[in-house]
């Protein structure tokens, strides 16, 4: 048994202990809204925070996170209240949708360490998460919108 | 109003009221009665949880809870069908996008597309298709709520509208239409219906927010990968490492012992790891000693297939697939000839959501839960590998976590089958990204030589094309009569004035599968043409611009969004380093013009900005088709920058995205998308931009630094004249 919090709830998970956190979390946990697309860290598509900072969960095993804290799309606010979310359905964002849990879980890390990124530090941030509709123009537009969503006085 | 009562039309829809007291309107195309009354029986059954039952052959539900719900028969992924669809049909029952519920829909006879031939998602038609159709059921089901309205308030039903999910009277009273739908479902089929104008659409054309997209951002919408059924077992498939081997013998042994592991079986598709969970099967799956029979691939590699086509395409004249006035003649009469071959390589799919499926057979049926374009054919494939009739599987499609046609193939789904057969409980059988990219059904390569000739004022006279590769459609859709549309299809389209016009086919195959892939022909014939016009405008000693509108005469379309690309990249001054490059084509019976600006410095390509300009006719949600057109141009700057699939001992070489490049965000060129307004039948605009970006970017390259690259990709060529 891995003890690891995952969305504010404690989780007690019956899975070896080199069971990717990606696995841990779809199969056992059910919350599929993370998903896997390459096994190797190259494509986002499975980025979740971990202790807030944003990481691969496809090669992270569950040994590597006992104990510690996790936040999935599913725990990123539970009405799609988040910023990053607001933007994204504003801008329209996704097309097949695949990857984009992904690209918010990484969006929204780069706004919590940056809450005014320029076009080279969404680049930096976000050019581990692949989209192959081919989002990135609105990605970037939308970044900008959280960061505005975010300010205190351009709160709506 | 446009008053539509032609018979053949009506006679298509048909009324039920459901068991609950509701509409059902359901529509069936004529001719095409053979199947229904077992899909019928089919579609009667139990689906699996959270897939609604959906009547079949029906296009609309109000249920008397005022809820109603649009059954869309293409596949969703990522090209907008699941809002573009509904729209139509919104738009004449008077409600607003947001008040629809979508239900994917069963196979069904209603469901086929008369230009795909199946109940297919593909050739970008899905809005073509439904344009009239959709509109026709919602001013149907309008119509007869108006008019179970009017009989209830004993009115004429001219003293009453719908509106917003209502219909209202002179009074301003109301009725919904859930407190209507179960008298209007046994009201008689209107006579005629009135569809609205393009003038006073409400929905039609307006840039509104996708349907799905809610679900899209907090992880609730529900991809193959994702279906989770009771006592559902995960698995994983081993393939053989060299394309179209079999299994020669197995000692599962060790695997067999392995934590979680339920079962390890040989399937026609490769040796299956069922367990308890996804990781466990892929542990064990790597403990598995297969012996494989490498079978007739195993000294297949890439210049072996370039030298087969090449060796094909000297040996045989090909197949006419189009034979205008006299090209040899003309040929030999022209003021300049120049002849070029090209050669495009195989491509990976690459989809982000790897191949999966989830079966689960029982005895008297099967529920398969898939991201498929292909229902009826996923539907058979499923019945062969249980055992059962057709009509005895119910095919429940998923959202698609991309397409690009790699979903049109069913090769994912046999060993989930037959797993599930074997178990006797639900299971999903997930490829890893490896299994993905090195057992995909690739873009063909193509062979291409071209002839063309051109008079004293630079005029083309004649054209001549002739393509060798394999065919796709042989090998899915058999028989093929004559030459297969999908390796033809920019090439018989040619937009440009040439009274002498040949293009003909050779047929090769190359001893592995080959698929359709996001515009299929016409990104290898639109690379060739376009490249190809840029190498005659060399000649004639013409600006690439000027030398294809003196082509485009009787052209108007093709010709406007010439110009209008040109003008809004402001051809002939680009800034100083940087380069531009055009390219123009129809296809999806959309029309588009795209220039590419670059730079290369120190023989390194940088791509600065790509300008589209596009006349797809009506547009049902402009913000989808900017959406499209954009990730159409990031789906072909992959392709033409990296996207290669190499073959060496019949295995393929690229694993995964470390090897198989594709575009990330900060590679992303500065895009400017230019819609044209238009009040022409809707085009097609899910694939339509990809072609263009591969001659755009090398015509740009050529005005650089005069080299002309005739394959493709541009990585490790080099980008200097030798």
């Amino acid at each position: 048994m891995t003890t690891i919090i995952v969305n504010n709830q404690t989780f007690n998970v019956d899975a070896e202990p080199d069971t990717p956190l990606l696995w841990v979390l779809r199969d056992h946990l059910a919350m599929t809204g993370t998903k896997y697309g390459c096994g190797m860290a190259l494509c986002g598509a499975c980025t979740v925070h971990v202790d807030g900072a944003a990481t691969r969960s496809c090669v992270l095993p569950l040994s590597a996170v006992a104990g510690k804290s996790i936040t999935t799309i599913e725990g990123l606010s539970s009405d799609r209240s988040h910023a990053v979310q607001r933007a994204w359905l504003e801008i329209d964002v996704p097309q097949c949708g695949y990857c984009q849990s992904g690209q918010i879980m990484s969006a929204a890390a780069l706004l919590k360490n940056n809450p005014r990124p320029n076009d080279a530090d969404i680049d930096a941030a976000m050019s581990g998460n692949i989209c192959r509709c081919g989002t990135y123009p609105r990605i970037r537009k939308a970044i900008h919108r959280a960061a505005e969503l975010l300010e205190p006085d351009v709160a709506t | 109003m446009r008053s539509v009562s032609d018979p053949s039309r009506r006679d298509f829809l048909s009324l039920t009221a459901t068991a609950g007291g509701g509409l059902i309107l359901a529509l069936t195309l004529p001719g095409l009665t053979g199947r229904s009354g077992l899909a019928a029986a089919a579609a009667a059954r139990s689906p699996g949880p959270r897939y609604p039952d959906v009547q079949l052959n029906a296009w609309l539900k109000i249920a008397p809870d005022n809820s109603i719900t649009v059954i869309v028969d293409r596949s969703e992924m990522g090209q907008g069908v699941y809002t573009a669809l509904p729209t139509l049909l919104a738009e004449e029952l008077r409600v607003d996008l947001e008040a629809i519920h979508i239900a994917a829909a069963p196979v069904g006879d209603a469901y086929v597309s008369p230009g795909n031939g199946g109940q297919v998602t593909g050739t970008s038609n899905s809005v073509q298709e439904s344009w009239e159709k959709l509109r026709m059921a919602g001013a149907t089901a309008r119509t007869l709520l108006i008019s179970a309205a009017a009989q209830r308030w004993k009115v004429d039903p001219k003293q009453c509208r719908a509106e917003n999910g209502k219909v209202i009277n002179a009074q301003g009273k109301a009725l919904t239409y859930g407190e209507l739908a179960d008298s209007a479902a046994k009201l008689p089929l209107p006579k005629d219906v009135q569809l609205r104008p393009k003038h006073d659409f409400q929905i039609i054309g307006k840039p509104r927010t996708r349907i799905d997209t809610p679900g899209k951002i907090d992880g609730s919408a529900e991809f193959g990968l994702d279906v989770k059924l009771p006592r559902m077992l995960y698995a994983a498939l081993a393939q053989s490492p060299v394309l179209g081997g079999k299994v020669q013998a197995l000692d599962s042994g060790a695997a067999e012992k392995m934590a979680g592991v339920r079962k390890v079986l040989i399937t026609s598709s490769g040796v299956v790891v069922v367990a308890d969970h996804f990781w466990q099967a892929l542990k064990a799956r790597r403990a598995l000693n297969i012996t494989w029979d490498p079978g007739t691939n195993i000294t297949l590699d890439n210049a072996a297939i370039h030298a087969l086509l090449k060796k094909t395409a000297a040996a045989d004249a090909g197949m006419p697939a189009r034979a205008d006035g006299d090209v040899e003649a003309a040929l030999k009469s022209a003021k300049h000839r120049l002849s070029a071959a090209y050669y495009l390589p195989l491509l990976a799919h690459a989809t982000m959501e790897p191949m999966n499926c989830t079966a689960d057979v029982k005895v008297d049926g099967c529920d398969l839960y898939v991201g498929t374009q292909v229902q009826q054919v996923s539907q058979t494939t499923a019945a062969t590998a249980a055992g059962l009739a057709p009509n005895q599987v119910r095919v429940h499609t998923t959202l698609i976590g991309g397409g690009f046609g790699r979903r049109l193939d069913v090769d994912f789904i046999p060993a989930a089958v037959e797993a599930s057969r074997a178990l006797g409980v639900p299971v999903k059988v997930i490829w890893t990204r490896e299994d993905d990219m090195t057992h995909d059904t690739y873009r063909p390569p193509a062979f291409e030589e071209v002839s063309a000739g051109l008079d004293a004022s630079g005029k083309l006279t004649a054209w001549k094309l002739h393509i060798t590769g394999p065919s796709i459609t042989a090998r899915m859709f058999p028989p093929v009569k004559g030459v297969d549309d999908s390796v033809i299809e920019a090439a018989v389209n040619n937009l440009y004035d040439v009274p002498n016009l040949a293009v003909s086919y050779s047929r090769q195959e190359i001893g592995i599968d080959v698929g359709y892939m996001r515009s299929v022909s016409h990104a290898p014939n639109c690379f060739v043409i376009e490249s190809f016009m840029d190498e005659l405008a060399a000649t004639a000693g013409k600006n690439p611009y000027d030398f294809r509108l003196q082509q485009l005469a009787a052209k108007p379309r093709q010709k406007r969004v010439l110009e209008l690309a040109a003008a809004r990249a402001g051809w002939g001054n680009a800034p100083p380093g940087r380069y531009h490059g055009i390219a123009l084509m129809e296809g999806y019976t959309t029309h588009l013009a795209q220039v590419a600006e670059i730079s290369i410095v120190g023989g390194e390509l940088k791509v600065h900005k790509i300008v589209c300009a596009v006349d797809c006719g009506q547009m049902v949600n402009p913000r989808i088709v900017e959406s499209q057109i954009a990730g159409g141009i990031v789906f072909g700057l992959s392709a033409a920058l990296w996207g290669e699939v190499t073959i060496s001992g019949g295995r393929v070489q690229q694993t995964n995205f470390n090897n198989y490049r594709v575009l990330r965000g900060n590679e992303m060129p500065e895009l400017d998308v230019h819609l044209v307004d238009s009040n022409e039948a809707p085009g097609g605009i899910g694939e339509a931009a990809v072609p263009l970006v591969a001659p755009a970017l090398c015509n740009a390259i050529f005005t650089a630094s005069g080299k002309r690259l005739r394959t493709l990709p541009i990585a490790g060529q080099l980008l200097h004249k030798t």
